[in-house]
C-alpha cells in the first residue's frame, strides 16, 4: 500500500460489499446477490467533517459500517489513523466514536447508567458529567432513556460515542426524524467536536445538513461516488449558482428544452413530468426578463415562479435525474 | 476536553451485569414470570392433588338388593347410593361409583351381582372391599391372622414430585427467556451492533449474562423452596451444595441452548417460536408435571437424553431422595453435554448485526 499523508484520518480503496442472498437466513433472500457498495475510494483528512450524501439505499450505511469495522468488506482496503481493522482492532476501537443509524438504548436505564456502561469499555474515558454537559443533557441525567424525546435520545447516542474522547466520530443519519430545533442542536454538537480538532464522518440525505456541516461531501448513488468536493465546489460545478423554477398555466404547447437553453445566462434546463421547469442560471437578472418575454410570447401565464440559490440537491438532480428523497 | 476519570465505572462485565439486573428489576412483568408463576402453578396443582386420607369406596345399589346387604356395607364404611338402572349406568360410566350391586335374578336365587369395569383399578379395589365386608357379614372366618402396619412416607406425595419439576421448569425458562430472548431483543434494537462498535470484548457480554443468572438463580430457588416448605411442608432432603451444583449445571446447559436458539433470529417472534419449539415438548415429555415413566419404553432413551429430564431427575434425586453428587452424576453429564455443544455451535453462528 502506498504511504499516505500523515494527516489522513480515513482512507479506503476499491471498497466493495456484496450481500449474498442465500446467506440471509432465516429472513429468506430473493436469490440474487445485492451489490451495496461498488468500488468506493475515499480520503478523509484529519479535522475535517466529511459527508456521504445520497438517497436511501445508495450504500451510505454499508460504507460507514465497513469504515467502523462492524461489517467486513467483500473486497477493498480500509485504513483509519494509519491502522487497519484486521491488525489493530483493539486500539482502533478506543479511538473512534460511533452513533449508528438507529440504536434503541436500554429503555429502563437512566442516562447516567447508560453512559457508565459505555464508559466502562474504555481504558480512558471522560466523566459522565462532562459528556452530559457537552450534549446538554445534564438535567436529564437521572431520567430513564424511555422517557427521553427523540432529540434527547440522539444526543445521548452521541454522548455514548464521545465518552472515549474519539479522534474520529461516525454519525449515520444523525438527524433523521428530528424536529428542526433538535436538528440544529445536533449540528452545534458536531461543529463543536470538529472545532476541537475532531474528524467527523457523517451520512445524510439532507442536503441542507451537508451544506451546513461538511467541509467536503461525496455524493453516492448505487454504491459508488458520483461526485466529490466541497459543497461550494459542487454547486459551482453546475456552472451557475442560481436556480429559477417555474410552471406554466394555460398553455397547451410546453416549452422545449432548446428554447430555454437559448435564453441569456441559462446554463441548464430540466423539465419534470409534473410541469415544473428548473433552470440553472448565472445571472437571474438577465435570464428572468427573457424568460417572461418567452412565456408571454406564447400567450401563457406563470402559475409558479421562484428564484433561489443552487443547492446540493440541484447537483444531485443534475447528476442523476432524480431527487435525493426519491431514493 | 481532557478530563480524567474521577468516577470510575468499574469493569465492563460489572456494568453489563448491572444493565441486565436493572432491566429485570424495573420490568414488573418479569418478576411475575420468575417468581409468581411457579408459585401459582404449585398452589393450583397442590390443591388439586392434595392428600386427604383414603377415599371411601362408593357403591351403587339397584332396587331389590336386600336391606341386610346395604346395612352391612354402611357399617363397613362404604358409601351406598340407591340408583335405578339408568342412573346406575351413568354413575358407573362417570366413575362416581366403583361398582353397582345387582339383585338376584329370581326368588329361588340368592346370588348377588357385582357390575363393574375390570379395567378400572378403583373398580377392582371396590369389588374386593365390598366382597370382604359382605362375606364376613355372612359368617366367613379368615383363617390367617394378619396385622396392618401403616406408614406415612414423606416425599411420596404428588406435591413432593411437583416442586422439583417446577424448579426445573423455572430454571429452564429463566435461562431461555432471560438469555435467549434478551439477546435477540438487543439485536433487534441494534444494541448488540452498537456494543460491538465500542471497545467491548464480545465474551464480556456472555459473562455478564451468566453472572446475572448466577445472581438471580439462588433467589428463584429460595423463593420456591421456602414457599414449598411453608405451604406444603416439602423439605430439601439432600445437601444445599448438591442442589446448587445441579441447578447451576442445568441453568448453564439451558443458557447454551438459549444462545444457540438466539444465535441468528432476527426478531422477537422468531425467537419466541423457536424457544417454544424447544421447550414445549420437554414440558410434556420430561416429567415436570407427571412421571416420564408413563411414556412407552421405546421412547425412554430419547426422553432420558433430554436436558429437562436430566435436570428434573437430578433435582428430584437431591430434593426428595437426598442424593449426593455421585448419585446425580448421570444427570450432570447429560446437562453438560447439551450445554457445551449448543454453546460452542451457538457462538460460532452468532450474528451480532
Amino acid at each position: 500500500m502506498p504511504a499516505e499523508p500523515a494527516d489522513t484520518a480515513v482512507s479506503c480503496r476499491g471498497l466493495r460489499k456484496v450481500y449474498d442472498a442465500r446467506r440471509r437466513w432465516p429472513a429468506g433472500g430473493t436469490g440474487a446477490p445485492v451489490v451495496a457498495v461498488d468500488g468506493l475510494d475515499l480520503q478523509i483528512r484529519r479535522g475535517e467533517c466529511f459527508g456521504l450524501l445520497g438517497p436511501n439505499g445508495a450504500g451510505k450505511t454499508t460504507t460507514v459500517e465497513i469504515l467502523e469495522g462492524i461489517l467486513e468488506p467483500s473486497s477493498g482496503e480500509v485504513e483509519l489513523l494509519g491502522m487497519s481493522w484486521a491488525r489493530d482492532e483493539v486500539r482502533l476501537r478506543e479511538r473512534i466514536g460511533v452513533a449508528l443509524q438507529e440504536t434503541r438504548l436500554p429503555e429502563r436505564l437512566s442516562v447516567t447508567e447508560v453512559l457508565n456502561l459505555f464508559r466502562s469499555f474504555y481504558r480512558r474515558a471522560r466523566t459522565a458529567a462532562a459528556v452530559l454537559d457537552d450534549v446538554e443533557l445534564t438535567e436529564k441525567r437521572d431520567a430513564w432513556v424511555g422517557k427521553l424525546s427523540g432529540g434527547q435520545r440522539q444526543r445521548l447516542a452521541i454522548a455514548c460515542a464521545l465518552v472515549g474522547e474519539p479522534d474520529i466520530l461516525f454519525l449515520d443519519e444523525p438527524t433523521t426524524g428530528l424536529d428542526p430545533q433538535s436538528r440544529r442542536q445536533l449540528w452545534d454538537l458536531v461543529l463543536k467536536f470538529r472545532g476541537a480538532g475532531g474528524t467527523v464522518v457523517l451520512t445524510t440525505h439532507y442536503m441542507e445538513e451537508a451544506e451546513r456541516l461538511c467541509d467536503r461531501v461525496a455524493i453516492i448513488d448505487h454504491g459508488h461516488i458520483i461526485k466529490e468536493g466541497s459543497p461550494a465546489e459542487l454547486i459551482r460545478g453546475l456552472g451557475a449558482a442560481h436556480v429559477i423554477e417555474f410552471a406554466l398555466e394555460g398553455s397547451n404547447a410546453p416549452l422545449a428544452e432548446a428554447e430555454l437553453l437559448a435564453l441569456p445566462a441559462v446554463t441548464g434546463a430540466r423539465l419534470s413530468a409534473d410541469g415544473m421547469c428548473a433552470l440553472t442560471v448565472s445571472e437571474p437578472a438577465r435570464a428572468l426578463p427573457a424568460l417572461i418575454a418567452l412565456v408571454s410570447g406564447r400567450g401563457a401565464g406563470l402559475a409558479h415562479l421562484e428564484t433561489r440559490h443552487a443547492t446540493l440537491e440541484d447537483v444531485f438532480v443534475t447528476l442523476t435525474g432524480r431527487h435525493l428523497r426519491d431514493g | 476536553m481532557a478530563e480524567t476519570r474521577d468516577d470510575a465505572p468499574g469493569h465492563p462485565v460489572v456494568q453489563l451485569t448491572l444493565m441486565r439486573l436493572r432491566e429485570l428489576r424495573r420490568e414488573p412483568g418479569t418478576l411475575f414470570w420468575v417468581f409468581g408463576f411457579p408459585i401459582l402453578i404449585s398452589i393450583a396443582l397442590g390443591l388439586a392433588f392434595r392428600n386427604t386420607g383414603p377415599e371411601p369406596v362408593r357403591v351403587g345399589v339397584l332396587p331389590g338388593v336386600p336391606a341386610d346387604v346395604t346395612g352391612a356395607l354402611v357399617a363397613g364404611g362404604v358409601k351406598v347410593q340407591p340408583l335405578d338402572e339408568e342412573a346406575a349406568r351413568l354413575e358407573l360410566r362417570a366413575g362416581r361409583v366403583a361398582l353397582v350391586l345387582v339383585p338376584s335374578a329370581g326368588p329361588g336365587d340368592a346370588t348377588l351381582g357385582y357390575r363393574y369395569d375390570p379395567m378400572r383399578p378403583d373398580a377392582r379395589l371396590g369389588r374386593a372391599v365390598v366382597d370382604g365386608i359382605l362375606q364376613r357379614a355372612a359368617g366367613r372366618r379368615d383363617p390367617r391372622p394378619v396385622r396392618d402396619d401403616l406408614v406415612r412416607e414423606r416425599g411420596a406425595r404428588y406435591i413432593d414430585f411437583l416442586i422439583p419439576g417446577m424448579i426445573g421448569m423455572n430454571l429452564m425458562s429463566g435461562s431461555m427467556w432471560g438469555i435467549g430472548w434478551v439477546l435477540v431483543n438487543m439485536r433487534v434494537r441494534k444494541l448488540l451492533k452498537r456494543l460491538l462498535a465500542a471497545p467491548m470484548r464480545r465474551r464480556h457480554l456472555f459473562y455478564a449474562q451468566a453472572l446475572a443468572r448466577l445472581i438471580v438463580i439462588p433467589i428463584e430457588l429460595a423463593v420456591i423452596l421456602i414457599f414449598a416448605r411453608l405451604a406444603f411442608d416439602v423439605r430439601l432432603t439432600g445437601s444445599v451444595i448438591a442442589l446448587a451444583v445441579v441447578s447451576l449445571t442445568g441453568s448453564a446447559s439451558f443458557a447454551g441452548l438459549a444462545i444457540l436458539v438466539a444465535s441468528r433470529a432476527q426478531n422477537s417472534e422468531t425467537v419466541s417460536g423457536l424457544m417454544n419449539l424447544v421447550m414445549l415438548p420437554m414440558f410434556v415429555l420430561s416429567g415436570v408435571f407427571f412421571s416420564s415413566a408413563h411414556f412407552p419404553a421405546a421412547m425412554q432413551p430419547a426422553i432420558n437424553a433430554l436436558p429437562l429430564t436430566a435436570l428434573c431427575n437430578g433435582l428430584r434425586a437431591v430434593i426428595i431422595d437426598g442424593a449426593g453428587l455421585a448419585g446425580i452424576a448421570g444427570s450432570l453429564a447429560v446437562l453438560a453435554i447439551w450445554g457445551a455443544i449448543s454453546f460452542v455451535v451457538g457462538l460460532r453462528v452468532f450474528r451480532w448485526g
